[in-house]
């Protein structure tokens, strides 16, 4: 049996969750003052998830580069791989806001998108 | 004299202004906004990160989004947009406003005058720290600008002195990029920025944060090359034996942000503790014809509160030119325990219900706020991360108006 320790940042009462886990089964959440504290312990012990920010090279453009984002989160332990694989992409200018720069990112089901538009 | 050609003038086209400029338009006034810079959106073009939008487009939005719808709401309404127009003065006779635009000199008559020039960092000179004076300091601004609109880097291996949010993103962005985030120093025994921030910008990345720390020197001749970093008692006095150098060739700070008032200062009354001009419930100063908006007028958390704010701002302005803006009384608010940032400066009921911002010094839990003995609210955590919103109601406001000042506290339970 492990335990984890993690601030609750579900709202701004911050509580300090424990997690008991059997290999990647969560058996136990403590700490919390709210159901939405359980919630977030299950998710966080597991699999943390977010959404990706960083830039994309534009070839061609007025910038240097693209403000980028994943639509959806991707698991964090992704986030050195996807850094690896932005630094390879490049576009081509024009590109609109909301262009996907590359679908199925890493296979995780989410799309790049660009979050800015650039001339 | 001839008449004003233009009914509100709005000078900053960050979130503030764009939606002051947009709600003016929509209201019937002749609008004009200028803008010194050559994109609209201020600093939320550099804030590539998401956590914009959720108030006010219900969704979860990047800076540039945010920029963007707010630039589609603006180029909607009919507002004229100047760009490349850096405003020189303000002259209270008139109003008039002077400024120099890609093609001269200008100067634009006005009857009302929204001030929304955002913020500037507090600069490093201002910091006094002992040591030398190499290239590769940058406050966290500039750092996310080179970084995420030039896509330079400031450094291989970084420092960053301050824990506000700024700093917090700026971590993360420097060390997904690819630069070694030596440490994250915070002078107070607590965190600077959101709980949310420490976790996804430090923990997710094993960043250390050390609280109760400062920078104590600065070393390098033409670069950086390191830093002393040092542990501070409760008043901030270094303790002696704690020193420690950390190599770096970048130090970014993230030590607060100053309300732009510089070419207001000289005829508007300004809020001391909040540094920037004391305004009412419609955001009105203390001269009748200015008013202001955003983070010029005291420094907000979330551009939600900064948009929605400009937008009452331009609304105020056109009914102002109008000559339709009741005057109405004001009532002091006044500072009282636990309370440090604190807008609007007056309770007045001219816009109907007013949302009253403040901020406390310190992390509390279980607090009540409390409005001249009148209003109370019980707010579970008090954080200094997050300022706390109380909105009243009109009877709410007429009902404080009796009293000649309105003291507001924060109690703990």
């Amino acid at each position: 049996m492990t335990e984890k320790r993690m601030i609750c940042i579900s709202c701004p009462m911050g509580c300090e969750l424990r997690v008991a886990l059997e290999g990647k089964e969560v058996v136990s959440v403590s700490g919390n003052r709210c159901p939405r504290g359980e919630e977030y312990a299950r998710a966080e012990a597991v699999e943390p998830m977010r959404v990706l920010m960083t830039l994309v090279k534009v070839e061609g453009g007025r910038e240097r580069v693209i403000s980028v984002k994943t639509d959806r989160p991707i698991p964090l332990r992704l986030f050195p791989q996807a850094m690896e694989r932005v630094r390879v992409l490049s576009v081509r200018a024009p590109v609109r806001i909301g262009t996907v720069i590359e679908e199925d990112f890493l296979s995780t089901g989410a799309n790049l998108v660009a979050t800015r538009s650039s001339r | 004299m001839r008449a004003p050609e233009v009914d509100v003038l709005v000078v900053g086209a960050g979130a503030a202004g764009m939606a002051a400029a947009t709600a003016a338009a929509r209201a019937g006034a002749r609008t004009v906004l200028l803008e010194r810079g050559e994109r609209l959106g201020g600093v939320l073009e550099q804030c590539i990160h998401p956590g914009f939008g959720l108030h006010r487009y219900r969704e979860e939005l990047t800076g540039p989004e945010f920029a963007h719808r707010l630039r589609a709401e603006l180029e909607d309404s009919g507002a004229e947009i100047l760009t490349g127009t850096t405003v020189l003065e303000i002259l209270p006779d008139g109003p008039r406003v002077k400024a120099v635009t890609p093609r001269g000199l200008r100067k634009f008559r006005s009857r009302a005058v929204v001030w929304a020039a955002g913020a500037r960092e507090r600069p490093f000179g201002a910091l006094r720290i002992p040591g030398t004076r190499p290239a590769g300091i940058f406050t966290a601004g500039l750092a996310q600008r080179l970084l995420d609109l030039e896509g330079l880097l400031p450094g291989r291996r970084a420092v960053i002195l301050g824990s506000g949010d700024i700093g917090l993103i700026m971590a993360r962005r420097l060390h997904l990029e690819g630069v070694e985030v030596r440490a994250v120093l915070e002078i107070q025994p607590f965190p600077g920025g959101l709980t949310r921030n420490v976790v996804q910008c430090l923990q997710d990345f094993g960043i250390p944060l050390l609280l109760s720390h400062t920078v104590a020197e600065v070393h390098g001749r033409k670069r950086l090359e390191g830093i002393t970093a040092v542990k501070v008692d409760a008043r901030w006095n270094p303790l002696p034996g704690t020193e420690r150098y950390i190599e770096a060739d970048a130090l970014v700070l993230s030590v607060g942000l100053i309300p732009e008032t510089r070419l207001i200062e000289g005829f508007v009354q300004l809020d001391p503790v909040n540094r920037g001009p004391k305004v009412n419930g419609s955001l009105q100063t203390d001269v009748p014809w200015l008013f202001a908006a955003g983070n010029c007028v005291a420094v907000f958390d979330l551009v939600d509160t900064v948009a929605a704010l400009g937008e009452r701002a331009g609304i105020a302005a056109a009914r102002y030119a109008r000559g339709e803006l009741p005057s109405g009384r004001k009532v002091p608010l006044v500072r009282g325990e636990n309370v440090v940032g604190l807008v609007p400066s007056y309770l007045n009921g001219a816009m109907g219900s007013v949302a009253v911002h403040l901020r406390v010094p310190r992390p509390m839990e279980g607090v009540t706020v409390d409005l001249g003995g009148v209003v109370r609210r019980r707010v579970r955590v008090a954080r200094p991360a997050e300022m706390i919103e109380i909105r009243l109601g009109k009877e709410e406001i007429a009902e404080l108006s009796r009293a000649p000042q309105v003291v507001v506290e924060v109690k703990p339970q």
